[in-house]
């Protein structure tokens, strides 16, 4: 039987599905401060609710937001000493150069710039120098908890980055956090050093959260294989999270793709995910949510790593709706404030004094909760807020659609009822049973994949040569992060011809995925 | 004479942007350089080219090659500054500035590299007034400036000086040397006296990148629109204002790499007014042609900017994809881009569109620039074209 949990921005989530996937039990509680007081807690009522015995769990799956929060908030960090290999190329553009100030003082350690590093096509930029390498980890090793190193086009060859982790290890100490840039991010040398400084800052982070859901599962009689989501819709081993925490970010609406693929048996749409505030818009292409193609900022740094392309507006069940110029009439403007988790105190329907967007539902016949005839604004004002509200769901799934032609829309969350059953655009509305935790689903249901994005050249070999040595590396990737070999599959393949450059070099990205090996 | 600060280039690298025309490479990373070597070096002065004597050596510099590749390996730093001492040494005599040869894109910001680094002004004008893609398409060529002795600089300390009579033989040689440096490389051709810079350049284009990206970064709190920001920021200027030319939604991008060049054509549905009408927009890395429900309404080498309709940045012809919101906009080159021997250059027919004579933006659209009047040497375009 698998546990699924999401830590959301409010509440904790979990699910129970047994071995054919079927939903046995789901429960809700708000987030506690510690995080791991409202996983027990939900944790213990979705076991009591299936009416299972805690040891029947045989996975249990964890995706949460402390790892974002950590670097939202500052809060945590790891000192990280910086390693790039790629001299004398880059010295133009020092470690960390974009980062906001407060940021920096909290993470950045010595760092150095050291020879190393190869060419697009593999080539040697300059001599990896294991004597200056050792010097320099020697130099750091007393004022940093954590290493980050990055050298040139480790995408396409990463022996150097690999080798001094294993210096690293040597001069440091094998418990020394080291994270390597190639198995983080992709090209785009200061975007991927970002990534992976930020990977290695995190590092205590990560090691809290797993070291607390180990635990609590424990409390509770649960002696399962333990996952955690990361932001591609799949999941990581504790071993490999501990790695690659920053991984985990943006995990909570790839959950609610995968769920909402799931739980509607969908494999391509567009996604909708409203919640109390906002709505999240994303893409799902075979199953998997379609990544963005832009570098993605965290905490104000710029980052390259993987993301689901979302679309995100300011409109959810707790979306506040004000008469424009403070009349009423048919011009409205909605949100972008939200009554939020008050909006059982606050909407009218509730018997509160605010008209939000799921007052509107409620005196539109949408929605079933709390009581229409409390939704005491004028009718012209419901009606124009629920044509804008419209209005705001056709845009944004426009905006996430490839072609112009009509697409099924899957809708999600908690403020779903908002949704009504045509949007122009669109082929069909689905709200699958259990909507409102689809994230828990997701976390719940999630595979085990592997990557591989780098250049290739095609001088001297062929395309076919090319894209079998790229299945391949992404099918070890997976394996190696737990995935059953019989059943993988190549969910993604990506194909960039590299302009400007006539040498035939091509960017090839693959992703694989596979059921999770069974013990 | 002013002196250039790291917030004036984070608006260059907006304004540059724009002026990509769709390529150029993103100037993100040429600012982020600058930036080091001006909080190391100390400030750079823009000067005026009336300010420049007539017998000072000017060396521009430049970046060649794949910005893709650039992202990753990134610059050493002082490859131009190299290439510029190199060029000293084989001319005998020592620069007295450096300048832009390309104001769109990552190359308004290379010049402030080696400028910090070797210590000389930046001369307030470029060689495209905008993004091109190759060395010839060049006012400096145009107007008869040798292109070399020209040096190509690697982050090894390479350097490869190239001789020739042809400037287009200079861009085929510079562009292998550039494959063989790993892709990009930095760049000194077409040195000149202070009197030909004067004679040959397109004026004042940093100032106007400037310009354009606090146009873009300000015009929230003006309450103006951003895109309408756009447009005046370039009024005064020997180019004359940016008109609005369509508003729409990217329903279909096609891309292919044709040798080494991204070519293809975006097609935007319109919104607002244009409701109903499509522009499509033809691009070779940058954008050549624009044509509104089968009529062409600009070409190159006037500007045809796409813009994020909201905020007014410039988007990049590789980051366009279906659903965005953007708006068109043109700015017509100065008259010095748009000479006989200019457009046999870079006018519609050198990008393969044979049958397409260019066609100046301030004829196609009198009524706006009747209203918003255009620089004194453009008012014969708002009189009714002669006869043949």
């Amino acid at each position: 039987m698998r546990l699924g949990i999401d830590v959301g921005g409010t509440n904790t989530d979990a699910v129970i599905l047994d071995e054919d996937d079927r939903l046995l039990a789901k429960d809700k509680t708000p987030d506690t401060d510690d995080v791991i007081t409202g996983i027990e807690r939900v944790v213990s009522e979705v076991v009591r609710d299936a009416g299972v015995d805690p040891g029947q769990i045989t996975h249990a799956m964890l995706g949460t937001t402390q790892v974002t929060n950590a670097i939202i908030e500052r809060r945590g960090l790891a000192r990280v000493g910086i390693l790039r290999l790629g001299a004398p190329a880059t010295k133009a553009i020092r470690p960390l150069a974009a980062w906001p100030e407060d940021l920096r003082a909290g993470v950045e350690g010595p760092s150095e710039i050291l020879p190393g590093g190869v060419e697009y096509d593999g080539r040697p930029i300059s001599p990896f120098d294991e004597a200056a390498v050792r010097r320099a980890v020697r130099k750091m090793r007393g004022g940093v908890e954590a290493f980050a190193v990055s050298s040139v086009f480790s995408p396409v060859k990463s022996d150097d980055e690999r080798r001094t982790a294993e210096i690293i290890a040597e001069e440091a100490g094998e418990e020394t956090a080291v994270s390597i840039s190639s198995e983080i991010g992709s090209i785009g040398l200061l975007e991927r050093e970002n990534a992976t400084v930020l990977n290695a800052a995190v590092t205590p982070v990560a090691r809290r959260v797993v070291g607390a859901f180990q635990g609590a599962l424990e409390r509770l009689g649960i002696d399962a294989q333990l996952f955690l989501s990361q932001n591609d819709g799949t999941l990581m081993a504790l071993d490999y999270a501990l790695r690659y925490p920053i991984l985990t970010i943006a995990c909570g609406p790839t959950n609610s793709i995968r769920g909402a693929a799931f739980l509607s048996g969908m494999g391509d749409a567009i996604v909708v995910d409203v919640g109390g505030t906002s709505t999240d818009v994303g893409v799902l292409g075979a199953g998997f949510p379609r990544e963005s193609a832009v570098a993605v900022e965290i905490g104000g740094v710029q980052t390259n790593f993987r993301m689901p392309d979302l679309f995100s507006v300011g409109l959810g069940g707790g979306s506040v709706v004000r008469p424009d110029g403070g009349a009423p009439g048919r011009t409205v403007r909605i949100g972008p404030d939200s009554v939020g988790y008050a909006i059982t105190e606050e909407a009218l329907c509730f018997g509160g004094a605010t008209l939000t967007m799921t007052d509107v539902a409620v005196a539109q016949g949408m929605a079933d909760v709390g009581d229409p005839r409390r939704v005491n604004a004028a009718r012209e004002t419901v009606e124009a807020a629920y044509e804008r509200g419209v209005a705001m769901f056709e845009e944004a799934v426009d905006r996430m659609k490839t072609s112009a032609e009509e697409v099924p829309v899957i809708a999600v969350g908690g403020g779903s009822i908002l949704l009504p059953e045509k949007i122009p655009g669109v082929s069909r509305v689905q709200k699958p049973e259990h909507y409102e935790v689809a994230n828990a689903v997701g976390a719940a249901i999630a595979q085990v994949s592997g990557t591989i994005d780098r250049v290739f050249s095609l001088v001297e070999r062929s395309r076919d040569e090319v894209m079998e040595e790229a299945r391949n590396t992404a099918f070890d990737e997976a394996v190696r992060a737990g995935a059953e070999p019989d059943s993988l599959e190549v969910v993604e393949v990506e194909e960039v011809p590299l302009a400007y450059l006539p040498g035939n070099a091509v960017r090839i990205k693959v992703k694989a995925a596979g059921r999770l090996r069974s013990y | 004479m002013r002196e250039v600060t790291a917030g004036d280039l984070d608006l260059l690298a907006i304004g540059a942007a724009i002026l990509g025309t769709g390529g150029g490479g993103d100037p993100f990373i040429g600012k982020v350089m600058a930036q080091q070597a001006i909080e190391e070096e100390g400030p750079v002065l823009l000067m005026d080219p009336d300010e420049l004597d007539d017998d000072a050596l000017v060396l521009p510099t430049a970046m060649m090659g794949a910005p893709t590749v650039m992202v990753e390996k990134v610059p050493e730093g002082m490859e131009a500054v190299r290439a510029l001492r190199a060029e000293e040494r084989r001319l005998g005599r020592k620069a007295d500035a450096t300048s832009p040869i390309e104001c769109g894109g990552v190359n308004s910001q290379i010049p402030f590299v080696a400028a910090a680094r070797a210590r000389l002004p930046v001369v307030d004008g470029d060689g495209m007034g905008r993004a091109f893609p190759e060395l010839q398409m060049e006012t400096f060529h145009v107007y008869g400036v040798r292109g070399t002795p020209a040096v190509v600089a690697d982050e090894r300390g390479a350097l490869v000086t190239i001789e020739t009579e042809d400037n287009f033989l200079l861009e085929w040689i510079a562009r292998g040397v550039t494959i063989r440096m790993g892709g990009h490389a930095m760049l000194v051709d077409y040195p000149m006296s202070g009197a030909e810079f004067k004679r040959t350049a397109i004026r004042g284009t940093i100032s106007m990148g400037i310009a354009i990206g606090e146009a873009v970064a300000g015009a929230h709190k003006l309450g103006v629109h951003p895109v309408e920001a756009v447009c005046a920021a370039t009024q005064d200027t020997i180019y004359g204002r940016g008109i609005p030319l369509f508003e729409g939604k990217v329903v279909d991008v096609e891309r292919r790499t044709r040798e080494g060049f991204a070519v293809g054509h975006a097609l935007l549905q319109g919104l607002g007014s244009h409701e109903g009408s499509q522009l499509e927009v033809r691009f070779q890395n940058e954008n050549l042609v624009a044509i509104r429900d089968g009529q062409t309404i600009a070409s190159v080498p006037d500007l045809i900017c796409l813009l994020d309709s909201e905020r007014a940045t410039g988007i990049t012809t590789e980051r366009l994809r279906y659903g965005q919101r953007v708006t068109a906009i043109g700015i017509p080159t100065p008259e010095i881009m748009r000479s006989e021997e200019a457009l046999k250059v870079w006018g519609p027919a050198a990008f393969g569109y044979d049958d397409l004579a260019f066609h100046p933006l301030e004829r196609g659209f009198a009524n706006y620039y009747g209203e918003h009047g255009v620089p004194l040497e453009k008012e014969k375009y708002l009189k009714p074209s002669p006869r043949p």
